[in-house]
């Protein structure tokens, strides 16, 4: 009975610890998808590429892939506002977002993916930092530090994105964008640009999640599909729109995901959220949370 | 030309160049034009629902999958031949479209795109984990020694099938696209709501188009086992699947049945081409340039052009 319960306790930390890590992931997703009503299937695409970025900072001078992440944030910022910029001239506007804009951003995933497989090969790449193999233990239970650490940054960047939403002028515009664009516009704040904004942010946050991804595992360039299935089971199963809902849904799906691995096999743990993804599309649309 | 002269012409056509075509002493052509045929059925099938209705579907390597592994499953259960392995497979994946088109389309049109691409990890994950019909390891289907009608090999054969499988997806495309379902599916696409008020019943519609549009789908996966006797499920379940069988229509039109045709022959013909003189990566890299240039800039595809010009003309 005790070794079961050490397994117990175990799942239930390391389900934790990978639920805040998919919060990061998911955080842009309940912006672009749930706030701005852009589907943009493309974002684990720049998870990856945030990956990549780290790694090759991290191989050639040997700097901390979150520090590094944090620092081109700024990058993937302007990535996102071209990004949005190209979708919002080419289909937004002319309201061909539903089908065209949909295949546009595969399309970008799809180029993201190709064009990391001829740079950089199919193989796995991965960071060294100073707490990767670290391991912290209570008794029988192990806090992995390439867990926790990655876990308590997202903390810091999923609350501070639900304060900057709450708390500034340009967080509600966004939350109203959501809302009523046309009253937007009335108060004399231009829908598009706070649009622009908010889903450069999305992308950025991607990037910052990316460097997360590859402190916990080995990246390779074809693995972001399967969280395309992740973010949005994240986004959809909180409450669309709710960052306290990715949160919670965030949670959920780490816990689910890591029973799943502890007591059915590693190998059916990527089908825990596409079936919860499923499920909840099914049964409850609106989400945990949902308005 | 109403439906049945267009049936009677597309599958006489379609036989006619299958006789013609086994003259052909290259033995490349058959296995080349055999993908670039799978592929003017996926994108036929895909634009059923995409094109016609207006409602994204990531999941085509998914069904692909399905009608491939429904033939795998007959077979080693039951040694069944080919035939029994397409009209399985079509009907599992078209049950398969039912189900996930029930559960999903009641939605916003966004989560049936979403579901369709979550429909397809969940099932490859499920394909690698079930032992009985290969598992991660992948399974072998045994081309059988004699070959009807008297041809050389087994891929002459499976050529031809895929070739009479084709003509029929274009049928079965055109019949919808003509009849008043298509009006109804196309009102759909244009406005939802205005069409459910018109008195169109929409989810009904919705439901068959994408029954119709997995099934045809499935089919073209029924013959992939035999093609190189040998089926895994990460080639089964390649990505390219699902972005050929988007891009082709988007870039041929789609707003009717020629334009996947077109799109899939240009399209299908350049990565056969690239992927032997150039590499494999590269060819994909195209595939999702082109689609993204063509989404952006021609969202009418080359069949818009194509009226584009008419129009001018008639001027």
């Amino acid at each position: 009975m005790e070794v079961s319960w050490a397994l117990l306790a175990n799942a239930v930390i390391a389900g934790l610890l990978l639920g805040g890590f998919y919060a990061a992931m998911s955080v842009g997703i309940s912006i672009s998808f749930g706030m701005l009503d852009v589907v943009n299937i493309a974002h684990p695409a720049f998870i990856i590429l945030g990956s990549y970025i780290a790694y090759i900072v991290n191989d050639r001078f040997g700097f901390d892939p979150i520090v590094v992440s944090v620092a081109v944030s700024p990058l993937f910022f302007l990535l996102g506002a071209a990004l949005y910029r190209v979708y919002y001239y080419s289909f937004e506007r002319r309201g061909q977002e539903s089908l065209r804009g949909l295949a546009f951003f595969f399309g970008i995933l799809f180029i993201t993916e190709v064009a990391l497989v001829l740079v950089f090969g199919v193989d796995y790449r991965m960071v060294s930092s100073r707490y990767g193999d670290v391991t912290w233990r209570a008794g029988e239970v192990g806090f992995p530090m390439r867990l926790v650490v990655p876990f308590l940054v997202s903390m810091v960047m999923v609350i501070g994105v639900q304060l900057f939403l709450t708390h500034t002028f340009f967080g509600r515009a966004v939350l109203a964008v959501a809302q009523d664009p046309l009253a937007l516009r009335l108060m004399g704040v231009n829908p598009v640009r706070v649009k622009e904004r908010a889903f450069a942010i999305s992308i950025a946050t991607a990037g910052v999640a990316g460097a997360f991804l590859i402190i916990i595992q080995p990246v390779q360039p074809a693995i972001g599909r399967e969280f395309i299935g992740l973010v949005f089971a994240v986004c959809v199963l909180g409450g669309m729109g709710s960052i306290w809902g990715t949160l919670l849904g965030a949670f959920v799906l780490g816990l689910a995901e890591s029973f799943t691995s502890t007591y059915f096999g590693p190998s059916w743990a990527p089908a825990v959220s596409f079936g919860l993804l499923l499920a909840t599309l099914a049964f409850r649309p609106s989400g945990l949370l949902g308005r | 030309m109403n439906n049945k002269v267009f049936a009677v012409v597309a599958l006489t056509v379609a036989i006619a160049l299958a006789a013609v075509t086994q003259l052909i002493p290259n033995e490349y052509f058959f296995s080349a034009a055999y993908t670039v045929l799978l592929f003017v059925i996926l994108a036929t099938a895909w634009n059923i629902l995409g094109g016609y209705t207006g409602y994204v579907n990531f999941g085509s390597a998914a069904f692909f999958a399905i009608g491939a592994y429904t033939t795998v499953f007959f077979y080693n259960a039951f040694k069944a031949p080919l035939a029994v392995g397409i009209v399985a497979g079509t009907l599992v994946a078209g049950l398969a479209g039912l189900g996930l088109g029930y559960l999903t389309l009641r939605l916003r049109g966004v989560f049936f795109a979403i579901a369709s691409l979550a429909l397809s990890v969940v099932l490859y994950i499920f394909i690698v984990n079930w032992d009985y019909v290969g598992g991660a390891r992948g399974a072998y289907v045994l081309q059988p020694k004699d070959i009807p009608f008297g041809l050389p090999r087994y891929i002459h054969l499976i050529y031809a099938v895929q070739l009479v499988m084709a003509a029929f997806a274009l049928v079965v495309a055109r019949a919808i696209e003509k009849s008043t379902l298509g009006r109804g599916l196309a009102a759909i696409r244009d406005d939802e709501l205005a069409a459910e008020c018109s008195g169109v019943p929409t989810l009904r519609l919705k439901i068959f188009s994408t029954m119709v549009s997995c099934a045809l789908m499935g089919m073209a996966g029924t013959t992939f086992p035999y093609y190189l006797s040998y089926i895994e499920p990460s080639s089964a379940f390649s990505l390219s699947y699902a972005v050929n069988s988007i891009a082709m229509p988007l870039i041929g039109g789609m707003m009717s049945w020629m334009g996947p045709l077109i799109g899939a022959i240009l399209l299908g013909t350049v990565q056969q081409l690239v992927q032997v003189t150039v590499s494999s990566a590269w060819n994909l890299l195209i595939v999702g340039v082109l689609l993204v240039l063509f989404v952006t800039l021609a969202p009418n595809g080359i069949m818009g052009w194509v009226d584009a010009w008419r129009r001018r003309k008639g001027r």
